[in-house]
């Protein structure tokens, strides 16, 4: 009898970091294509305005730097914190209250030309950031409770927070009453990348957010540290490593990075504050995160192919009438099965007879 | 001297049997675990399955009993092929099994418990336990949870859940490694019961004394194979040794020299609230152990000592007031983390090597680096890698640790060998004290003489060790003092020469001179 | 003052309705050792597809059942993930979560915006004219008699029955459960479909009866603080339900507030669900002894039956 079985790796795959990733995709391709050819739409034109289109054009290739940057910034952190089995899913929240720190910073010093204005203010977000998630690692040592459920309850009380502030105390005086502050200075903006492009410079705080990471996960005790206390907390308490410490570091580091990532919006694309800061960027981030297989380097990767998945599917409801919806069910499906996937990382597929006894 | 009872080829083409096992084969990604295994078990036998740690024997009965099966081969029941699809399964064929790790749900109730294996009405099963407890002289109360049941309370249980499916062959696995001494007897009598009354009983264990008062047969196994079955009752000890192990066990060496005179550890009337509802709180423990000791701490586990033993590690800490209950050389530790005492001379051999003492997803290098002091392997917080496999390699070969290298995962590594590793790793440290605990559990015969003689090497170069084991003979062997650990309070010390028998009795809570004789377990 | 007290009282039953059916059944999977965080997605997609199929069928029961299954159908990719793929049960949750949302968003597409009629209330001849009492117990839709029903019916499943033996026994110990016979994945996977079920349930109340439309982000964060209310109630059913009642009461409470004119920015109010949660999870959790009497043991850990 020929069988095909699964079995326990006995040493780590070379292949399965590259190989996982891929059949997520294709399989999200093939069921994202089924899917939309159900409600009627043409297999073809959904490629086309998903793959093709964002990248035929400058504008198109702009669109996916910018919004690349914020994924592989939020993503870093939050991988980190992932690894060392800390759950903050709040990112987005960390976001909001990072630009909102950022804005408030741009909006008090609107006439200044100083060229510290714009690092001021990333240094106000990443604090900001890194205070609303500290507020969840404060709960989790001092109460034990779930930073999975405080994390995203916070980002909730953000939002809350924010829309207050644009009609309110943050509001333009001479907006006619929009829900948006004032449009920031520009020395409180980042420069533009590529010109006709909407791409900026905050891009590169993403990538030395990589490096960094790379860094501090694979060359330093304390990242080793992390690393232990998320594959085994007892080995962890074992070795004396402070499980507390790890909470607090991981949680810090994720909220400083979206943090960051909410100024890079309100001093990049949108140049003001507003109750849209995000399409989400907080929550693609944890996908962008586990695409990337917790890896700095794979992470960039997973967040150029999420920014196209945005990009592709803002063409795709315009050119190809595409529900809204899409992008949202594609990030889903990737990341479905990319865990189902991920069962390769511990097992491998091996044909095998078996003669069954009787 | 052996005495060949039956050629097993032979028993298996006799088919007078109860359950005749021929030709089972059962392979893992790295090891065989059954190779050719052929073996008969008879109504009114008690059969033992003798053999070291990973000979297969556990292998053998999780294929009898349907939690695994094997790659090839047969298995007559009554004459009539049978495959085990799960144990469900074999319940229904009539073979039962008592595990050796229990499989009791702390949270619930003995009957609740047993209705698994026989699904009745809560009030109906109850009244059935009560009766056959009668019968048989196993009492348990049916509405108490589980988690309040002693050891031997729970072994009953599990016999009783056992014996209420009526089985014909009943497989015991390991049945007194979980027991004090005085409960063995008891055990013994009620499985000559069992069997007087024609059920075929599988008795698994490496204890030679046990198998030699208890069993009819006894099938060797080694290294997955069957090497014999003969007659214990006639087999001398040292026989059935030569064939279980291959060779002969090698004894450790020791030789007498002097303590210190200050203890490098020392507990002063340490109490202890139990840090979650199924652990057991320490009372009034003090304990000291002088520099090239080797003190033992025996007693029926769950008795408090892990709970002992993550104070003295750092895996539990004091708080600052309480934390001259456990001093280092002098020095009060109690309130440290587990690091801040190895930076102070402690090392720590845990009984769970996967998941605690070491990672078992990440390399041998990599686990060096767990216990390693930063300040020399990570110098400013960067990790010198090339120095962190140097360590690796170097314990590797010190300790003769079988394995791929030192970027071999520690998963991929035989409980003897990672257990090398670990002892080896701590060691390394040189400390001024080494706590062990269960350090032979799951090891082979070759490891378990070498560790045991690592152990004593170190003490005699001036290194307190503390040893707590479930293994009385084990401790008998090699320690120079021992306390016995019973529901949280620990025994004044027991010196060398032993007396087994007193030191039995204090593991059921009974201490020469006090009335006090609480035989619980 | 009396009215004010009916509307508080009266509303909280029906305001609870929702979180109730998906707490419930989220504490039965849990019960069983598996956390699954995605019952905002499975109440997001429960409540679009009874909307969309009540809308077309002109039948809220129609709508009911097939909401609930379209959830309990959304649940068994969880269950694939976690029982066949041994996926992480935190990522798992999360990855289904964010599928669901978009689930519902694509069915709730051509639904957008529009409302549906309520499902009547049903009086309950002699107690509903009792003064005060009556008009608070006994004047509701026949789901918010069915949800306190089912407080009772899980919670008498899971102590009293084999069926609710398995489950606990699957979630303290899987190992010793598929040791004594128990088909360990089936267990889960029964308990993680109901889980679903459940949640699908809450979401179609919330759509077709409670607010009586459909809008995408109608749930917002209403299937997280159904899970936190597991814990908040210890696993135990009449805890878990006595804890959506109190959140049922201090959502009707702003609404109450507002309505009396009091003076609070209306972001605080509807930030409250959330901070009110997070105390109320801080505060429970504190007490760690007591928790771990209740907490199922293998609670999100990964069952590999590979001996």
């Amino acid at each position: 009898m020929l069988d095909l079985a699964l079995v326990p790796r006995t040493e780590r795959s070379r292949s399965a970091p590259i190989v996982v990733p891929l059949i997520a995709v294709v399989l999200t391709l093939i069921c994202g294509t089924l899917l939309l050819s159900l409600i009627g739409k043409s297999p073809a034109a959904v490629v086309h305005s998903f793959f093709i289109q964002p990248l035929s054009s400058l504008n198109g290739i702009g669109e996916i730097i910018l919004k690349a940057g914020p994924l592989i910034l939020i993503a870093q952190g939050l991988a980190i914190g992932y690894r060392a089995n800390v759950w903050n899913i709040g990112a987005e929240g960390q976001l909001i209250v990072g630009a909102i720190a950022g804005a408030t910073l741009a909006i008090i010093f609107e006439t200044s030309n100083s060229v510290f204005l714009l690092p001021a203010m990333m240094l106000a977000g990443a604090a900001a950031g890194a205070a609303w998630a500290g507020i969840a690692a404060f709960l989790r040592v001092r109460f034990s409770a779930s930073e999975i459920l405080t994390s995203f309850m916070l980002s909730s009380v953000a939002l809350q927070l924010l829309y207050y502030l644009v009609t309110g105390p943050l509001r333009d005086p001479m907006g006619m009453n929009f829900p948006q502050s004032i449009v920031f200075g520009s020395a409180a903006l980042f420069d533009v990348l590529i010109p006709g492009t909407r791409s900026n410079m905050s891009i590169f705080v993403g990538l030395a957010a990589t490096v960094l990471a790379w860094f501090f996960m694979s060359r330093t005790i304390h990242g080793f540290r992390l690393v232990v206390g998320g594959m085994a907390p007892d080995a962890a308490r074992y070795a004396g490593y402070s499980s507390a410490r790890a909470i607090w570091l991981s949680l810090l580091i994720g909220g400083a990075c979206a943090g960051l990532a909410g100024v890079g919006e309100v001093a990049g694309p949108l140049g003001m504050l507003q109750r849209n800061l995000s399409p989400g960027y907080g929550y693609a981030a944890i996908i962008v995160a586990f695409l990337g297989g917790l890896n700095p380097i794979g992470i960039v990767f997973a967040a150029l192919l999420m920014a196209l998945l945005y990009v592709g599917g803002d063409f795709a409801v315009v050119s190809a009438g595409v529900p809204n919806a899409s992008a949202t069910i594609l990030q889903g499906m990737l990341l479905v099965f990319y865990l189902a996937a991920s069962l390769l990382f511990t097992h491998r597929i091996v044909r095998k007879s078996v003669k069954v006894a009787a | 001297m052996t005495v060949p009872l039956q050629h097993p080829k032979h028993a298996a083409l006799q088919n007078d049997g109860l359950l005749v096992l021929d030709g089972i084969t059962k392979a893992y990604p790295s090891v065989v675990a059954n190779d050719g295994v052929s073996v008969a078990f008879r109504k009114g036998h008690i059969h033992a399955i003798l053999g070291e740690n990973g000979a297969g024997k556990s292998t053998l009965m999780k294929i009898i009993f349907g939690v695994t099966q094997p790659d090839s081969g047969t298995m007559l029941w009554k004459g009539e092929a049978v495959a085990p699809r799960g144990p469900a399964h074999a319940r229904a064929l009539g073979i039962g099994m008592v595990f050796q790790h229990f499989s009791l749900f702390e949270t619930m109730t003995v009957a609740e418990n047993i209705s698994f294996a026989l699904p009745l009405p809560l009030k109906e099963l109850s009244a059935k336990i009560r009766d056959l407890g009668e019968r048989l002289d196993l009492v348990v109360d049916p509405g108490q949870p589980v988690h309040d049941l002693s050891v031997g309370e729970r072994q009953r249980v599990e016999i009783i859940r056992c014996l209420l499916q009526d089985p014909e062959l009943i497989i015991m696995d390991e049945p007194t490694a979980v027991l004090p001494p005085s409960g063995i007897p008891k055990l013994f009598q009620t499985l000559r019961k069992l069997a007087d009354d024609g059920r075929a009983i599988v008795f698994i264990s490496h204890k030679l004394q046990e198998i030699r008062e208890l069993c009819h047969t006894a099938t060797i196994m080694r290294a997955g194979r069957v090497v014999a079955t003969v007659d214990p009752t006639v087999t001398p000890e040292s026989e059935l040794a030569r064939l279980m192990v291959g060779s002969a066990i090698p004894a450790p060496k020791r030789d007498s020299h002097g303590f210190g005179t200050s203890p490098a550890l020392k507990i002063e009337s340490l109490d202890l609230p139990a840090p979650d509802p199924f652990a057991v709180a320490l009372r009034d423990v003090s304990l000291e152990v002088f520099p090239g000791e080797i003190v033992g701490i025996a007693g029926v586990s769950g008795n408090g000592q892990s709970e002992l033993v993550k104070v003295i590690s750092g895996e539990t800490r004091l708080g600052a007031s309480g934390a001259g209950a456990v001093r280092l050389g002098g020095e009060a530790i109690g309130s440290l983390r587990a690091g801040g005492r190895r930076a102070r001379g402690m090392a720590f051999v845990p009984e769970d090597r996967l998941g605690r003492g070491a990672v078992p997803s990440l390399s041998l290098a990599d686990n060096a680096l767990l216990t390693a002091p930063a300040r020399s392997f990570a110098p400013k917080g960067l990790v010198s890698f090339s120095k962190v496999k140097d360590l690796a390699s170097a314990i590797i070969a010190a300790y003769d640790v079988r394995c791929g290298g030192p970027d071999a995962l520690a998963r991929s590594l035989s409980g003897g060998n990672l257990q090398k590793f670990i002892v080896g790793r701590e060691t390394a440290l040189d400390p001024k004290l080494l706590i062990v605990a269960q350090p032979t559990w799951g090891v082979d015969v070759g490891a378990t003489a070498a560790i045991r003689q690592k152990l004593i090497d170190l003490a005699k170069k001036g290194a307190a060790v503390l040893v707590v084991s479930d293994d009385l003979d084990e401790l008998l062997e090699i320690t120079d003092r021992i306390h016995v650990m019973f529901r949280g309070r620990l025994s004044d010390g027991h010196r060398a020469p032993f007396d087994r028998n007193a030191i039995g009795l204090a593991m059921t809570g009974f201490i020469a001179g006090e009335e006090r004789a609480t035989a619980h377990a | 003052m009396i009215d004010t007290l009916v509307f508080v009282i009266g509303g909280m039953l029906a305001a609870a309705t929702s979180i109730l059916f998906a707490s419930l059944g989220e504490t039965v999977s849990e019960r069983a050792g598996v956390l699954n965080l995605s019952v905002e997605g499975m109440m997001a997609t429960g409540a679009a597809a009874a909307f969309g199929i009540a809308t077309l069928s002109g039948s809220h029961a129609l709508g009911f059942i097939g909401g609930g299954l379209a959830a309990g159908l959304l649940s068994m990719v969880f269950a694939a993930l976690v029982l066949v793929f041994y996926a992480n049960q935190v990522a798992a949750g999360l990855a289904v979560g964010i599928l669901g949302l978009g689930i519902s968003a694509f069915i709730g597409k051509p639904f957008e915006g529009n409302t549906i009629e309520k499902i009547p209330k049903l009086d309950i001849p002699g107690l509903s004219d009792v003064v005060l009492v009556g008009p608070i117990l006994f004047h509701h839709d026949v789901m918010v008699y069915l949800a306190c029903a089912m407080i009772f019916i899980v919670a008498y499943v899971l102590k009293r029955t084999q069926l609710g033996r398995m489950i606990r026994a699957v979630g303290e110990n899987p190992q010793a459960a598929a040791s004594n016979g128990i088909p360990v994945r089936l267990v889960r996977c029964g308990a993680i479909g109901f889980g679903g079920f459940m949640a699908g349930i809450g979401g179609a109340y919330l759509s077709t009866a409670y607010t009586a439309l459909w809008a995408e982000g109608l749930i917002s964060g209403r299937g997280w603080i159904a899970v936190a209310l597991v814990v908040f109630g210890s696993w135990l059913p009449f805890r878990v339900a006595l804890g959506a009642y109190l959140f049922g009461g201090i959502s009707l409470l702003e609404l109450s507030l507002q309505s009396h004119g009091v003076k609070l920015p209306s972001q605080l109010l509807s930030a409250s669900p959330y901070l009110v949660t997070i105390l109320l999870l801080a505060f429970i959790s504190r007490d760690q002894y007591r928790l771990r009497l209740s907490r199922p043991m293998a609670l999100g850990q990964t069952y590999r039956n590979e001996s």
